[in-house]
């Protein structure tokens, strides 16, 4: 066999073997590997902040802003909005960031992110600009100027780690908060305990129909799809959103080393639908490699917990896998990955 | 830049701030010991070996192969590999086909003609090794990298014993084991052929030995009383698959009833049915689940056409035909006579019932012990006779090549203690990695590749090697199937999925390292590791 | 250049001017003009190197602003009234980031009842937020303002609130100097920013400040608006000499010399107000009128060297702080606080919603100060009959419905009485 058929072979190789799903790999080239595999990945987030044990949202921001360094060159600047992220990243006097970074307020990072970008176009910059909320910052306080930042297409990349609710400022529910979950205002007492069925928003579908260049969900379970989405996000211009579904162990009622595994679940279940959209239309989804029960991922939380009691499960456990087949119908999640 | 006070902050700043403080559990690098490794009679590290092939580096994994195991090439086509039968991967799709990538090493290593390292020092004592099999080979081999002179005396005209004289060529052909014999003797190991020990004190008298390793194998065949009539054909399987080696080939006729349930009579039925048998007939008293044979080999036989007849006895030999007696298993599995009667016509009966060892050698050593007509070795494979060690099929133990180079390596090591006046004191082996250690979400879907199989048309005619190698591509993909349970590969999880930055990368072949402080004991590294490298303790607060 | 402009064409030009880099545009009445002004030269490709950007309220348009000034821009932007309040938590965050911003506030009253006419309720709103405000008296003034204003941000990295009547100044047509492009340009460097988002030299602005520092973060920006005290007639005096004209400055005192009557008052009011004093010193009385321009920060210091040797001080003001007064009547007590002999203070609300101030009530209020002193706040030109009238309804009904249409309703059925 000579070299090129051997690299071809080791090419296809790969797709089998251990790197597949790993974050590195010592078998491929460096190329082929993760940035967080890089032994020189800028560790935009570094160490010494203050998040809890196991924190999702510390994992994410890490994940896409390293990505999104390595895309740029480092020529970035970050806006973030008030939330966990902000508060136990830059808690006087002390930061763990580690590029241009801007706290305004709660529901304006998009806007924020717009001027920081219009500044950079007036300027002649190359400078690329994302902005960064959790979901309350987001789908909530944040939405008008979100919207407003999609609809004028500026240069802004929006991430949004969706945890699922307000967990800086103790468990209560936002608007991403799933059905029947317990939150701090949404407690698991009465004839409807949790967050209420056909309640709440899933805003990337929002984002699709403002019709802007890039749209897509990822999870930090999935760390080569979000690097994948986050790097080909910073290859397009105008605006662009990506949603990081990112376990919160503390607002979740999981232990702090199941992080990655209920995100990788709640994709394995269809209750988080992987996808990318381009210019309004649904390109790609990410399909299912083990499906399971949504029942497996809802037992791991004590958010949950109310579905589970005297051995019976709640009839709302089938309410929400209708909701897991309807996404997987929905947005074609079972199937062949490698189109 | 000029900052605003307090607003404004100097980035990377909060690596003062040590979150190492708030850990109650740290985590930690381990080794775990493999199942593939923890089940190898051989002792070989597979794990160990399979990285470097994973890396494409198919000397440096011969090496390390070699280092437990003389033998690859052999052992890649003769081993019942429990290896993989532990294999973990099983759990995901199928076991890694350690065996086929064994042999790809072996054969590459015969192909480039690989040598082994001489040692460096010599100790200028002097082992006699008695039987050049498996068991011999592998003690010999390991005496002399370990610097010791070594001699082996072997009663037949060739090396291999059991190996030559009982299996099959198309199951390992002569060339392949001749080549990893002639590597061993490079090594300066002397081998005397038609060289019978029979009093084994005056050999080690006359030769000056220091030590002695006893592997002369269990040749004598098990008869069974069968009552026969005149010009009747019974042979034994000994018999049978010894003369193959020979000039002539035995006079096996065109049916040939091979009576037993093991990989010998097996061996046996699959050679008649290449020296032109148009029937070979396996009679066995049980059932095939309770067959002692490899399934495999059952499965290959049946392919070539062997036929069987279970549940039966042979109960009177005649010219010509056999009458067999059908069984029952009864509650307890044990086959019980139930007085129906069948004939079958067979011009031959081979019996495939077991072997004996020849102990002749042993007369008048003192101390030695005996139990069910094998020797009787203690943990350190030394008999009750001082300095005399023995192994392979004469001690007991289950009778396979594998389990015969694993005694040749552990008398070895225990004969060097014993030379050097020190006790061997083998290592302490981790704790079993087991599937439950691993994450196997990280490993992707990947059937084990099988081994191409010579065409059935070709097999019932020549002895041509039945199950081939794997080229290149297939080994490497095989060796890149290991799950490296147990033992971090550097797949990087635990660098990234650390939501503190507290694991240091420390380049490659280097490995990782915990930053405790800042490592906050969240346990997602160990959760996250694909193959159970890191375990999680309890912090002493 | 002079020119016969409406107010807000004027300062649309002043903004250009000054180069501004983002200018972030949300319609509300009475500042709309001002950004659909800057708009057009952009448009039009007169103003070279500016984002115009169409926002989807004003708390986006401040926040694109802050965005664009944190990133080293030269920002600004326009509002009024509700809009101010909207983006509300915005400035806040502009004045707490440092960042020089500059922002038109078309002065207009705050609903409920809505109302899109002139007083400053909306500029009293925000006074505490840590932004300067400055308040122009007349369409000249609003275009020099601007101009200052952007100077002094950019030297104390402090965002400033040029305040302009809405309608009174926004809508007038007056004649003004709009000055030259190479006057502005030797007055306003270009925005030179003491802290920027650089990626090559990367900073985290904006952190969480516990109680170890809150108090010094505050204290510093006080002690920056006191700074600002100084640059501000600084700044009066570098534009005198460019421009060839006075212009700015803390506050300018007209014909208190010898006066024992002196008038406080911001904005627009001060021209009837001077017209008042003129009359009234032609008839022999000792009055005279300060005009406050820079109400944050507020010269504590320059007022009271004006007011100790009056007897009576008449502060007027278009605000009201429902539950106290006025809130430059208590500020400008506060200025007087602690002086031997200090001089009554006499505070009267007026012209809220825009109801006009006329010469004839000030004449009245100005010789009852002296005269017929009164208590706390007084309402100039407040309908007594339709008050009274309504307190008494609503003493009587349970369920009196909303004031404010209650009085609409009386106030159409006094239509056809004759009028007092």
């Amino acid at each position: 066999m000579d070299d090129s058929t051997l690299a071809q072979q080791q090419q296809k190789l790969k797709y089998y073997q251990k790197g597949t799903f790993t974050v590195g790999n010592r078998l491929v080239s460096d190329a082929e590997r993760s940035v967080q595999a890089s032994a020189e990945r800028s560790n935009a987030l570094t160490s010494g902040h203050r998040a809890c044990q196991g924190c999702g949202e510390a994992l994410g921001a890490r994940y896409a802003i390293d990505a999104a360094m390595r895309a740029t060159g480092n020529d970035l600047i970050a806006v973030n909005a008030t939330g966990c992220l902000e508060v136990f990243t830059t808690p006087y006097p002390e930061t763990s960031w580690q590029l241009p970074w801007l706290h305004s307020l709660f529901g304006n990072a998009a806007a924020v992110a717009t001027g920081v970008a219009a500044a950079q176009r007036v300027k002649g910059k190359a400078t690329r600009v994302i902005a960064q909320g959790g979901d309350g910052g987001t789908t909530d306080i944040g939405f008008q100027c979100l919207s407003g930042m999609f609809e004028r297409n500026d240069d802004v990349l929006y991430i949004c780690y969706d945890n699922e609710g307000y967990m800086n400022t103790g468990v209560q529910r936002s608007s991403a908060t799933p059905p029947a979950a317990r939150t701090a205002t949404t407690p698991a007492l009465g004839p409807e305990p949790g967050n209420v069925f056909g309640t709440g928003k899933f805003v990337p579908k929002i984002a699709v129909a403002h019709g802007i260049p890039y749209v897509a969900t990822a999870t930090v379970a999935d760390l080569r799809d979000l690097e994948a989405k986050v790097i080909k996000a910073m290859g397009i211009r105008g605006a662009r959103y990506i949603q990081i579904n990112v376990p919160c162990p503390l607002g979740w009622g999981a232990p702090s080393y199941d992080t990655i595994k209920l995100a990788r679940l709640a994709v394995e279940c269809g209750l988080y639908p992987i996808f990318e959209a381009e210019h309004g239309r649904i390109t790609q989804s990410r399909k299912i490699r083990r499906r399971i029960p949504v029942r497996d991922y809802l037992i791991l939380q004590k958010r949950y917990a109310h579905l589970f009691r005297n051995g019976v499960d709640d009839p709302r456990v089938a309410r929400l896998q209708a909701i897991c087949d309807a996404h997987i119908e929905d947005y074609g999640l079972l199937g062949d990955d490698e189109a | 830049m000029d900052h605003d006070f307090a607003i404004t902050l100097d980035v990377g700043t909060s690596l003062a701030n040590h979150t190492g403080a708030w850990r109650t559990f740290r985590p930690e690098y381990v080794h775990r010991l493999p199942p593939c490794n923890a089940a190898c009679p051989a002792g070989e590290d597979i794990q160990g070996w399979l990285s470097f092939a994973e890396a494409g580096d198919y000397e440096a994994a011969w090496r390390a192969l070699t280092k437990n195991n003389p033998l690859p090439a052999v052992m890649g086509r003769v081993c019942y590999h429990p290896c993989e039968t532990a294999c973990n991967r099983a759990q995901i799709d199928a076991a890694v086909g350690v065996n086929a990538v064994e042999r790809f090493l072996g054969d590459m290593a015969i192909a480039k003609g690989w040598a082994f390292e001489p040692p460096a020092q010599k100790s200028g004592k002097k082992v006699l090794v008695v039987g050049a099999g498996p068991a011999g080979l592998s003690a010999a081999y390991h005496l002399a990298v370990l610097g010791h002179d070594v001699n082996i005396r072997e009663a037949g005209p060739a090396p291999g014993g059991m190996m030559r004289f009982g299996i099959p060529k198309y199951r390992l052909p002569r060339d392949v084991l001749d080549a990893e014999v002639a590597r061993i003797a490079a090594l300066g190991v002397r081998i005397d052929y038609n060289s019978k020990v029979s009093d084994l004190q005056a050999t080690i008298k006359e030769g000056g030995f220091d030590a002695a390793f006893l592997a002369v194998g269990a040749h004598i065949a098990k008869r069974a009383y069968i009552p026969a009539g005149e010009a009747t054909k019974i042979l034994d399987a000994v018999q049978v698959l010894a003369s193959m080696e020979g000039a002539e080939q035995p006079l096996l006729g065109r049916r040939v009833v091979v009576y037993g349930g093991g990989n010998t009579a097996l061996d046996v039925a699959r050679t008649a049915k290449r020296l032109g048998a148009e029937e070979a007939i396996i009679v066995y008293r049980r059932t095939r689940e309770k067959m002692p044979a490899h399934d495999f080999e059952l499965e290959e036989a049946l392919e070539e056409g062997v036929m069987m007849k279970w549940l039966s006895t042979i109960k009177h030999v005649d010219a010509g035909a056999i009458t067999v007696e059908k069984m029952k298993l009864d509650e307890t599995g044990f086959p019980q006579p139930t007085g129906e009667f069948e004939t079958l016509e067979a011009d031959s009966v081979v019996l495939a019932l077991g072997q004996d060892v020849d102990l002749s050698l042993l007369d008048g050593v003192p101390g030695l012990e005996f139990a069910d007509g094998l020797v009787k070795v203690g943990p350190d494979m030394m008999t009750g006779a001082t300095g005399i060690f023995a192994g392979g099929d004469m001690a007991p133990s289950e009778r396979t090549v594998t389990v015969a180079v694993g005694h040749g390596k552990k008398a070895a090591r225990h004969i060097d203690a014993f030379l050097r006046g020190a006790a061997y004191a083998p290592p302490p082996k981790h704790e079993l990695a087991g599937f439950e250690h691993l994450n196997a979400w990280y490993y992707g879907e990947a059937p084990q590749t099988l081994r191409p199989t010579l065409e059935i048309a070709r097999r019932s005619s020549t002895f041509e090697e039945v199950v081939q190698g794997l080229d290149e591509s297939n080994a490497l993909y095989e060796a890149r199937r290991c799950l490296s349970c147990g033992n971090c590969f550097e797949c990087d999880n635990c660098y990234g999925v650390c939501p503190d930055n507290a694991v240091i990368k420390l380049g490659a072949g280097q490995g990782f390292r915990f930053n405790y402080d800042f490592c906050k004991g969240c346990g997602v590294c160990e959760a996250e590791c694909p193959c159970g490298a890191i375990a999680m303790a309890p912090e002493e607060i | 250049m002079l020119k016969q402009v409406e107010g807000s064409h004027a300062v649309a030009e002043a903004i250009a001017l000054c180069r501004p880099e983002v200018i972030c545009a949300y319609p509300i009445t009475p500042q709309t003009h001002i950004v659909e002004g800057v708009g057009e030269l952009v448009k039009s490709g007169a103003l070279q190197n500016c984002e115009f950007i169409n926002v989807e309220s004003e708390f986006a348009a401040l926040s694109v602003a802050i965005g664009a000034s944190a990133a080293g821009a030269r920002a600004y932007t326009a509002t009024a009234s509700q809009g101010l309040l909207f983006m509300a938590e915005a400035v806040y965050n502009a004045a707490g980031l440092g960042l020089p911003i500059v922002m038109t506030l078309g002065n207009r009253a705050i609903g409920a009842p809505i109302n899109i006419w002139n007083d400053h309720s909306d500029a009293m709103s925000m006074r505490d937020a840590g932004w300067m405000q400055l308040f122009a008296e007349n369409n000249q003034e609003a275009v020099d303002l601007h101009i200052i204003a952007f100077r002094l941000a950019e030297e104390l990295s402090m965002p400033v609130m040029v305040c302009v009547d809405g309608f009174i100044l926004t809508h007038a047509f007056e004649r003004v100097d709009i000055p030259e492009q190479a006057q502005v340009d030797a007055f306003l460097p270009p925005y030179d920013p003491v802290q920027v988002l650089d990626p090559d030299n990367p900073a985290s602005i904006g952190a969480m400040v516990g109680p170890e520092a809150f108090t010094e973060v505050r204290f510093l920006a006080h002690y920056k608006q006191r700074q600002a005290l100084r640059l501000i007639p600084a700044l009066s005096d570098d534009f005198a000499k460019i421009f060839g004209r006075a212009s700015g400055g803390l506050l300018r005192a007209y014909r208190t010399e010898d006066a024992e009557t002196i008038v406080v008052a911001m904005g627009s009011v001060v021209g009837t107000i001077k017209d008042v004093v003129d009359e009234l010193r032609d008839e022999g009385q000792k009055i005279g009128v300060v005009t406050l321009v820079s109400y944050r920060p507020f010269p504590v210091e320059a007022l009271r060297d004006i007011l100790k040797t009056a007897k009576h001080v008449v502060v007027i003001e278009k605000s009201v702080s429902v539950g106290l007064g006025g809130p430059l009547a208590d500020n400008t007590d506060g200025a007087l606080r602690n002086l031997d002999n200090r001089p009554l203070l006499h505070s009267a609300i007026a012209g809220l919603g825009g109801r006009p101030i006329t010469r004839a009530s000030l004449k009245r209020l100005f010789h009852d100060a002296v005269h017929a002193p009164w208590e706390g706040p007084f309402f100039l030109d407040l309908n007594e009959r339709v008050v009274g009238r309504e307190i008494h309804r609503v003493r009587k009904v349970r369920r009196s419905g909303a004031t404010a249409e209650n009085i609409l309703r009386q106030l159409a059925l006094a239509s056809h009485l004759p009028q007092e």
